[in-house]
């Protein structure tokens, strides 16, 4: 029955395809990591699954196993018709410069980093300016002064998340001490909740009452530790709050399930070119709902939303740490 | 005494394995609703069937063919060295320094130091744990395991601090200079007027591959060192009964298969990549020890095992590119299947057919 239903639905797309000749199906390839990391991955996945559910289109996707298999996932799909064809991860950039010139009728979207080639939509976030928020948010409510940081890898892109957040902090308490940590060195720190809720507790034994991670699946595990020990956690990507009610203090948002929804409706004439999703963009933020909502008081949501309204319009920068490797703060 | 026939242990009983692993894996495949055969069929398709699968493949088994002779060299000596994944990572950063800060006319002047070097620090990796265990009896298996660990730290260290250019987002280095670029099959065969895809990333080393099996050979099995190298494996108190020295043994076997680990970073780093990037062992240091045990620590059958999973892996790829039911997962189980049958439970085909082997034997006696 599913496979009559899959070859009339391959019927359907092919009549599609004979009447505009434009439609082509899209593809994903994700990142080492997999598509059910809990995390950056998985929001890309959700952006397929949500543009899949609201136009009825199938996509093809890779979850690539290996380094030599980038280059040749995205000659796979590109030479298969796919189009366009969107990767998740820093990790594509160097191979997609080179590749891309290679079919340049095929339009490709990056996340995470930027490929200066005329078919290529590079998408990236602002990091800092979500993750400062969330560190103001942190700031203004911890109590013993202490916060904590718990990030994936030692990587560029989390060192940007922990400058941001580091930033944050500072601009409104300037006596609070910031704890980072880094869970691991391979591609397992972000998907290892033990040793996330490991270096949480330590953290706490250290004094930290609020705990922000930027650390993917291993981010669970903190979350767990920081309400186990009726502190508070802070989530990451997606709108984590719910996980823990009451012990979720807000989560920085990160909305990479529209961008590869959006790069699936644009189909083969988006506009290529840099995008840089930040707070203005609503790319990046903190969330509020019902389980946060009474852990952050009246005072505390007028500073963030002031700060909100500066990084707007503007009046305030927030340093990202990947434009000159350095953090002024620490 | 009955022994079993040479081709029995060589051929058969690593061919049952694999056909007892294939069966099992078909009926994985057949439990997804997938049809086996087909499966099989896109496997060796994809891997074997064309010049750019064969591509792939070749450069795969490369990677395997030096990771699995690292394994097999300290497997003579009874050295069960896991750290070929940290040993290749260091390979890699010895080979990145040769090609990032040199600027080199030619390939042919490049691939010598860069082997040099990969094998140097592949070596200088293996040399603390191989020196814990000779003199202080500190086990192989978990200080190389140890090690893997730190070299991935190293690894991040060095290319988030040091080597990744100012601005870049992806932890690794910079391009090499275009003198240290290695030929690709593609190119080579051009040479002689044979056609050859341009992508698969197949290049030189294979050669380079293929000449590291011979030599291994004659080291292990034509020259006194190896022949002191196995007697040490197979009876420690009666080699050095025989005047062999334990603590040499065990820092040659263990520096030759650190720097053979190394090597790996020729193909994949200095041939593949042409930059240095975190992760490029990506699990070929243990895929190494599959290699080697199924290859049963022989270089020839380092090399066949060493294409058999390049098969897999290749062939893995299309089957998931292919057939979109058979996931990421379902290739590591597979995977995982033909080590666990090739190297876990051979005793469970080798004892049955090597007694109907002797029995026969005393049988036509």
């Amino acid at each position: 029955m599913t496979r009559i239903g899959a070859m009339l639905a391959v019927g359907v797309s092919a009549l599609l395809l004979v009447a505009t000749s434009v439609l082509a199906e899209p593809a994903i390839i994700y990142d080492i990591g997999g598509k059910f990391d809990k995390s950056f991955n998985e929001s890309a996945y959700t952006g397929a699954e949500s543009w899949k559910a609201k136009t009825g289109s199938e996509y093809r996707e890779i979850e690539i196993q290996s380094e030599a298999q980038r280059e040749q996932a995205i000659r796979r799909l590109a030479s298969g018709g796919s189009n366009p064809i969107v990767m998740t991860g820093f990790s594509f950039q160097s191979i997609l410069s080179a590749v891309a010139p290679d079919f340049p009728d095929t339009k490709f979207t990056i996340i995470d980093s930027v490929v200066d080639q005329p078919n290529v939509r590079s998408v990236v976030f602002s990091e800092h300016e979500g993750s400062y928020l969330v560190g103001v948010i942190a700031g203004l409510t911890t109590k013993s002064n202490i916060v904590g940081f718990v990030g994936g890898m030692d990587v560029p892109l989390i060192r940007r998340f922990a400058c941001g957040y580091v930033q944050g902090v500072k601009d409104v308490n300037a006596d609070a001490q910031i704890i980072q940590q880094m869970t691991g060195n391979d591609p397992s720190a972000w998907n290892d909740p033990v040793k996330g809720s490991e270096i949480t507790k330590s953290q706490i034994a250290s004094g930290a009452d609020i705990v922000y991670h930027a650390a993917g699946g291993t981010g669970v595990g903190v979350l767990q530790a920081a309400h186990d020990a009726g502190i508070l956690g802070i989530g990451v990507d997606s709108n984590q709050n719910h996980l823990h009610p009451g012990s979720v203090l807000t989560s920085m948002i990160k909305r990479v399930s529209v961008a590869v929804e959006d790069a699936f409706s644009g189909g083969a004439d988006a506009p290529a070119g840099v995008y840089v999703l930040g707070v203005a963009e609503d790319g990046v933020g903190y969330s509020m709902d019902e389980h946060n909502a009474p852990l952050i008081s009246e005072e505390v949501m007028m500073a963030v939303e002031a700060r909100r309204d500066a990084i707007i319009d503007g009046s305030l920068s927030v340093h990202n740490y990947t434009t000159d490797d350095s953090c002024p703060a620490s | 005494m009955n022994k079993v026939p040479k081709w029995v242990d060589v051929a058969l009983i690593p061919l049952a394995n694999l056909v007892l692993a294939l069966l099992v894996s078909g009926l994985v495949v057949l439990w997804i609703g997938e049809n086996p055969l087909k499966a099989m069929q896109i496997i060796v398709q994809g891997s074997l069937g064309s010049a750019y699968g064969l591509g792939y493949t070749l450069y795969y088994a490369t990677n395997f063919v030096f990771t699995g002779l690292a394994v097999a060299v300290a497997f003579q000596a009874r050295m069960f060295n896991i750290g070929g994944e940290g040993q290749a990572l260091l390979g890699g950063v010895g080979v990145a320094l040769v090609c990032l800060f040199i600027n080199w006319p030619h390939w042919l002047l490049a691939l010598p130091v860069a082997i040099a070097f990969g094998a140097l620090f592949g070596a200088g990796w293996a040399l603390i744990p191989a020196y814990l265990q000779a003199r202080r009896g500190s086990h192989i298996v978990i200080t190389t395991i140890m090690f893997n660990f730190i070299a991935s730290a190293l690894m991040v260290y060095l290319l988030v601090n040091q080597l990744k250019p100012a601005g870049q987002m992806s932890p690794e280095s910079g391009p090499f200079v275009p003198g240290a670029h290695l030929p690709t099959a593609h190119e080579m065969l051009a040479w002689i007027g044979i056609g050859f895809p341009k992508s698969p990333p197949v290049n030189v080393t294979f050669i380079v591959a293929l000449i590291a099996c011979v030599l291994v050979w004659l080291l292990i099995w034509r020259t006194k060192l190896g022949y002191a190298i196995r007697a040490f494996g197979h009876n420690e108190s009666a080699a050095q009964y025989a005047g062999i020295s334990s603590f040499r043994i065990i820092m040659i076997s263990m520096l030759i298969s650190g720097g053979l680990a190394g090597l790996m970073a020729i193909n994949s780093v200095m041939g593949e990549a042409e930059r240095l990037l975190i992760n490029s062992v990506q699990g070929a240091g243990f895929v190494g020890i599959a290699v080697a045990l199924m290859g049963r620590s022989h270089p020839l059958g380092v090399l066949l095992a060493a294409i058999l999973f390049g098969v897999l892996y290749q062939g893995g790829a299309e089957l998931e590119f292919e057939l979109p039911a058979v996931t990421r997962e379902m290739i590591i189980v597979i995977q995982g299947l033909v080590i666990l049958f090739t190297g876990a439970l051979e005793n469970m085909v080798r004892i049955p057919v090597e007694n109907y082997f002797v029995r026969r034997g005393t049988g036509a006696r």
